[in-house]
């Protein structure tokens, strides 16, 4: 079977710096799959080159044996690869509900169409509905994204990447900065929402790491120096080293 | 769960709105009878249509476009153009529908220099389109067959080919066509707004990054609104040629770009009746003020600058921003500082506008000894008395302003907070 998920050789310079210095990486179909790493490792630039964000200086990017790399942002996301951003970026002004709708149009095959009025489109408003229901968002339904409290950014944000129906997930840092309950929250509702996708999360909370990931990559310095079961990462001693002792 | 998007409610309320402007449109040569306010009227219907276009660039899309008028104009030229040809009896086509001719003719530009603005965003754009309109006004020059050199191109609009039993000859038969196609075109751009094409110029304008992470490419997002905003904006050029059956190089340029932003933003970005305002109150204005001064451009200036200063939302924005105390019940205690703020805000300009007036008649006027009527008083320009009786209106004036200024801002911080202690207790 074809990885949904393939690295080869990627490289990211900026200016003289090598921020990410060859990084080879394969994901299965349907695996959930962990990246940690110090701050400044280079996770969130590798979900950078991923998507599209950042051109690669080197090396190649392939979604289910097709080549991304060099593709544009948003032809990337139409074959179905999406992912979410460590600082919210939504559509401020917009209230939840648009928010959720904006990121269904393209996937329901709307386009740039100015023939259909998006409030008459009952199925597409129906799944938007859905979608409010499961992030538990209804009671703030018409509030502009900006009025929204920081944990119920970090869910829509959540909520807008997984919407489109993408099968292959990059989501960074979903829970950094909630409360202990919001994170639980967040991490089962990451859990349902990503049932038969594969997913590459980026996470500081080791509970949730080895908790959630079927598989763990450790990032430092922009290099992979382990990829394996959560329970060999626990065992080992270069990762111990690395990161987890410290 | 469908129906909660689509309340009945809101529909009847939007149909309510524009049903009242349609009786609007009818009702108003009832109510201005001379043939110079119709002949306004039907101005500030071009300007509504012209102006709704350009919002589609910089409210919805946030383009902030310098070369407008070039959609406007073209179409305009182009329209009138095809009324020569049937004057001609080269061509058969009605009346009524010759709009569309500059429309098709915005949208053919639209599509041609929009292939080459739009690849950019922000002050890029801004660039271009000042460069491309630089450069259409230009070319008048040198395209003369079709510009018509220093005189323009002018038909007769009466062709005789009609799909309804009228001439248009008569000034208020034109002013229904415009009011029609007004009132067309200004629904047509607000069903724009709630399609998923403008849902998405909207998200483009507030997040081009994640618009592209959501699957749209912000260049083809941002060009189709451009191509059809000229499409409008074309429209309004047609409508402007069959309302005064000339056009000329200055109907492309700059000016008539700057004008457009400017009635625009006076009006409001922010809402879609804006721009209408803005066409209303600057066309209003500008025929208004040319009679009565030769500086009547410097007042635009100064109101757009103060304008873009203090009330930066425009007239829509400060319209809206009173939803929330009207139905917190709390509008009213508003009406005393407003109506305080009346006397030294005319005061003001009672001294601004005779300063101007009679720095003008200094300058320009043959014998600057003779007096110059102002509201309703002569006034000498030089007279040293009255330059300090006029510093000294504006001054008081402005002193005073601030005083009240104070306290309309008081009084929204109390308003504001009694709507929280509202909402706290619900
Ligand atoms: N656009 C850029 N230009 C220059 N340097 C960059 C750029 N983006 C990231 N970097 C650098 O690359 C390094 C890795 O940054 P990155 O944000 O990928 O780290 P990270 O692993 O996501 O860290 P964190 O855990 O803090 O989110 C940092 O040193 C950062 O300064
Ligand atoms: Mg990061």
């Amino acid at each position: 079977m074809t990885d949904a998920l393939t690295l080869s050789q990627v490289k990211k310079r900026f200016g003289p710096a090598e921020i990410i210095r060859g990084v080879d990486l394969a994901l299965a179909p349907g695996e959930r799959h962990a990246i940690i790493g110090p701050n400044g490792a280079g996770k969130s630039t590798l979900f950078n080159l991923i998507s599209g964000r950042y051109p690669l200086s080197s090396g190649q990017v392939q979604l289910h044996g097709r080549r991304i790399s060099g593709l544009a942002p948003h032809q990337i996301n139409r074959r179905g690869l999406s992912r979410s951003f460590q600082i919210t970026n939504l559509f401020q002004r917009m209230t939840v509900f648009e928010n959720l709708r904006c990121a269904l149009l393209w996937a329901r095959g709307y386009g740039y169409s100015f023939w259909h009025l998006v409030g008459r489109q009952s199925a597409l408003n129906e799944e938007a509905e859905q979608h409010l229901e499961k992030l538990g968002l209804q009671k703030r339904r018409d509030v502009p994204a900006s009025l929204l409290t920081y944990a119920e950014q970090r869910t829509l944000e959540i909520g807008t990447t997984i919407a489109g129906g993408a099968n292959v997930i990059l989501l960074d840092e979903p829970t950094a900065g909630m409360s202990l309950s919001e994170r639980d929250h967040a991490i089962e509702l990451i859990r349902n929402v990503t049932v038969d996708k594969t997913l590459l999360i980026v996470e500081h909370d080791m509970g949730v790491v080895f908790d959630l990931a079927d598989r763990i990559s450790v990032l430092v310095y922009g290099q992979i120096i382990a990829s394996d079961e959560p329970d060999q990462i626990r065992g080992n001693a270069e990762v111990q080293n690395a990161y987890l002792g410290t | 769960m469908s129906t909660s998007n689509f309340p009945g409610g809101a529909i009847v309320r939007h149909a309510a709105v524009w049903i009242a402007a349609i009786v609007v449109i009818i009702v108003m040569p009832y109510v201005f009878t001379s043939s110079s306010s119709v002949s306004m009227m039907s101005q500030m219907g071009v300007f509504i249509v012209f102006a709704l276009s350009y919002n589609m660039l910089l409210g919805e899309a946030g383009m902030l476009s310098f070369g407008h008028a070039v959609y406007f104009g073209l179409g305009g030229f182009l329209t009138l153009h095809a009324i020569r040809a049937v004057n001609d009896d080269v061509w058969s086509f009605p009346l009524e529908l010759m709009p569309l001719v500059g429309g098709l003719g915005g949208l053919a530009f639209g599509v041609i220099f929009g292939s080459v603005s739009t690849r950019r965003a922000g002050v890029t754009f801004a660039m271009i389109t000042l460069g491309i309109g630089a450069m259409v006004e230009a070319s008048a020059n040198m395209f003369t067959n079709f510009f018509g050199g220093e005189s323009g191109v002018s038909g007769n609009r009466v062709t005789e080919v009609t799909l309804l039993p009228f001439s248009y000859g008569p000034q208020i038969e034109v002013y229904y066509l415009i009011g029609a196609w007004t009132i067309v075109a200004a629904l047509l751009m607000f069903l724009l707004t709630k399609t998923p094409l403008g849902r998405m110029a909207n998200a483009v304008r507030d997040n081009p990054e994640r618009a592209q992470f959501v699957g749209y490419s912000t260049t083809i997002a941002r060009f189709i609104q451009f191509a059809l905003s000229g499409f409008f904006a074309g429209i309004a050029g047609g409508l402007f040629a069959i309302l005064f059956e000339i056009m000329t190089a200055p109907n492309v340029g700059l000016i008539q770009s700057g004008a457009v932003l400017l009635m625009t933003f006076i009006g409001g970005l922010g809402v879609f009746f804006g721009p209408i305002i803005g066409a209303v109150l600057v066309t209003y204005m500008q025929i208004a003020l040319s009679g009565f001064s030769e500086g009547w451009i410097l007042y635009f200036g100064l109101l757009f600058v103060l304008m873009v200063m203090y009330v930066p939302n425009g007239i829509a924005g400060v319209i809206v921003s009173h939803f929330a105390p009207w139905q917190a019940g709390l509008a009213h205690r508003f009406a005393v500082p407003y109506l305080l703020a009346i006397v030294p805000a005319l005061l003001a300009l009672a001294g601004l506008v005779t300063m101007i007036e009679m720095g003008y008649h200094l300058s320009l006027a043959y014998d600057p000894s003779r007096p110059i009527e102002l509201f309703g008083m002569e006034i000498t320009a030089t007279s040293v008395a009255a330059w300090v009786v006029a510093v000294a209106l504006f001054a008081a004036g402005l002193v005073a302003l601030r005083w009240v200024a104070g306290r309309i801002r008081q009084r929204w911080g109390e308003v504001n907070q009694a709507m929280d202690a509202q909402r706290a207790k619900q």
